[in-house]
């Protein structure tokens, strides 16, 4: 396919083949697999993740240490944290929908928490802040050499904390903390509750929440990860993967050899790659005609374009 | 790609710590000295008296204006290299020097300084405080093959030096950048570089947001730098594999 999936190497479906695992993860378990083997192997020694409350309650050393009061952190709010072990990996699974800047422990996860290979999963912008800080690393000294496998996650935009609340506890007329799992997928945005109910929004909806700057983003599949991975293009329970890098290919290879994923051909599965090509072209068009719009913002005065 | 880039490093009113970060690259700059920089002048490091004629200079350091000898060093600089880079937040930006007002032993009327880019023209930046190794190691790399390298080299380094080029535009830098030209724009996309970037660690996230506590802020440009939304050029960092490789391989 074209220039909206970026550069890779191979392209798979997937899913992990740890059945426990699966019960945590939001679609393959791809991140938490790759993280989880990667850890056995020596691949990193900790892994920044987007964690959550009951992580926090649980592991608080783990987490960003800023002016957060931990006691104040909101259901579905994620917190990023470093996780070491499999079980940390596995409480703090799951996609949560809204801001997590992970970036922001890059550099102390190389301090204070001691680490020299680090895993980070991260929407495609924060994989451009990583490759960013590798070749450009004006305020991240001895972190670009430590970042041994930067996973990618498809998005197409991102959410505020309170775009969610408001969509979860607004729209869908759920309370935040009886919200089991939630997802985008076919045209919605779905809340599943702990006992059982099922809200779905159109995601048409949610378009007015999502958070301003991602409307520039030309980047659908997470182009600059190591590994790249989302739901779309795959099954059900099953997770679209694109190895894209030396270092990618390499820690898939590894994985796959123990076993760690099962696999389908993407040319096999449905709705498969045209799907998610369709959603990335949709994506950069409609971006870059924002960008566009930005040009001739006010009059005679245009609002500023990061790109170079 | 045999032969030498000359270098000066102008010492003004910088604490030295740009020079300490050059150096941190162990033997990461002696592999620089062999086969890529004849270092002509630079006080701490190399033994010469005066500012000599180079490729590159160096700046580190804001320019005390109340210091004619200072003044009197920048323009020197400026007419004796080719390339000048604004080593740097003191250089580039004024950084912690934007907080002096004098009264200091033993020279209490040296009260103001500017950034050297209030003075001459500046063609490159490297800002942080300090600066990092990895930074200075690959413009250094970048700037040799921009002067010595193929033409494909040349076009490599000339894309990647671009944006540092273009930061030469502004003089001043603040932790309100953030808020003026990456928030208030629509850009921000809450990565959290800049909390990770911040020196003095000013910047927290927010709900997906920098909140930064101004009275700590030294006004370095870190966070604005790092930021992917202040400047971010796709095909620079689209190759980011290639690039780190052959910064690597020159390094061998």
């Amino acid at each position: 396919m074209g220039a909206e999936l970026g550069k890779y190497k191979s392209c798979i479906s997937a899913r992990s083949t740890d059945k426990e695992l699966l019960k945590c993860a939001q679609d393959g378990g791809i991140v938490s697999s790759l993280f989880a083997f990667a850890l056995d192997e020596g691949i990193i020694d900790g892994a920044i993740v987007a964690a959550t409350k009951e992580f926090a309650a649980k592991y608080p050393a783990k987490c960003i240490q800023d002016s957060t009061n931990f006691d104040m952190i909101e259901p579905w709010r994620p917190i990023p944290a470093i996780v070491n072990t499999k079980a940390e990996l596995l409480a703090a699974a799951g996609t949560k929908y809204n801001i997590s800047p992970n970036v922001a422990l890059l550099k102390e996860a190389t301090r204070s928490f001691g680490l020299d290979k680090i895993g980070i999963v991260g929407t495609p912008c924060q994989m451009q802040a990583v490759r960013k800080a590798q070749l450009y690393p004006i305020g991240m000294r001895d972190v670009g050499a430590s970042i041994a496998l930067a996973v990618g996650i498809f998005c197409m935009e991102n959410f505020p904390y309170q775009s969610i609340l408001q969509l979860v506890e607004d729209h869908a007329a759920m309370k935040m903390e009886s919200v089991k799992k939630m997802e985008i997928g076919k045209g919605k945005f779905w809340v599943y509750g702990k006992r059982g109910q099922v809200v779905q929004l159109p995601l048409k909806v949610t378009h007015k929440y999502e958070q301003p700057g991602c409307h520039v983003c030309l980047d659908y599949v997470a182009n600059l990860g190591d590994i790249s991975t989302g739901s779309v293009g795959s099954p059900d329970g099953w997770s679209t993967v694109f190895v894209r890098s030396k270092i990618g290919d390499s820690v898939w290879a590894k994985a796959m050899a123990a076993g760690v994923f099962e696999t389908q051909p993407i040319e096999k599965v449905k709705p498969g790659l045209e799907l998610v090509s369709k959603l990335a072209n949709e994506k950069i068009t409609k971006n870059k005609a924002t960008l566009a719009a930005r040009a001739t913002f006010g009059v005679g005065k245009a609002l500023r374009n990061p790109y170079i | 790609m045999a032969d030498k880039i000359t270098l000066g490093y102008t010492h003004l009113s910088g604490c030295t710590g740009c020079t300490v970060a050059l150096a941190d690259n162990y033997a990461g700059l002696l592999t620089l000295l062999d086969k890529y920089v004849d270092l002509k002048y630079m006080p701490t490091l190399a033994d010469a008296r005066h500012i000599q004629k180079v490729d590159v200079s160096f700046v580190e350091g804001s320019v005390c204006i109340d210091d004619k000898l200072a003044v009197a060093e920048i323009k020197e600089t400026r007419e004796k290299s080719a390339i000048v880079v604004a080593l740097g937040g003191c250089a580039c930006y004024g950084n912690i020097t934007r907080f002096s007002r004098g009264g200091q032993q033993n020279q209490p009327a040296h009260e103001s300084y500017l950034p050297i880019g209030d003075l001459i023209k500046v063609d490159v930046y490297i800002p942080g405080c300090a600066p990092t190794p990895q930074m200075i190691r690959n413009v250094a790399v970048m700037a040799y093959l921009l002067l010595k390298g193929t033409k494909e080299q040349k076009d490599l380094a000339t894309a990647f030096l671009t944006p540092l080029m273009k930061a030469t535009e502004s003089t001043s830098a603040c932790y309100c950048d953030l808020m003026t030209k990456v928030i208030n724009q629509g850009l921000c996309i809450g990565c959290g570089s800049c909390a990770a970037a911040c020196p003095v660690n000013a910047i927290t996230m927010e709900y997906g947001k920098p909140q930064g506590e101004r009275d700590l802020c030294i006004k370095c440009g870190a966070c604005y730098n790092q930021c992917p939304r202040s400047w971010f050029s796709f095909d620079v960092v689209e190759n980011y594999e290639a690039i780190n490789e052959a910064i690597m391989a020159a390094l061998q």
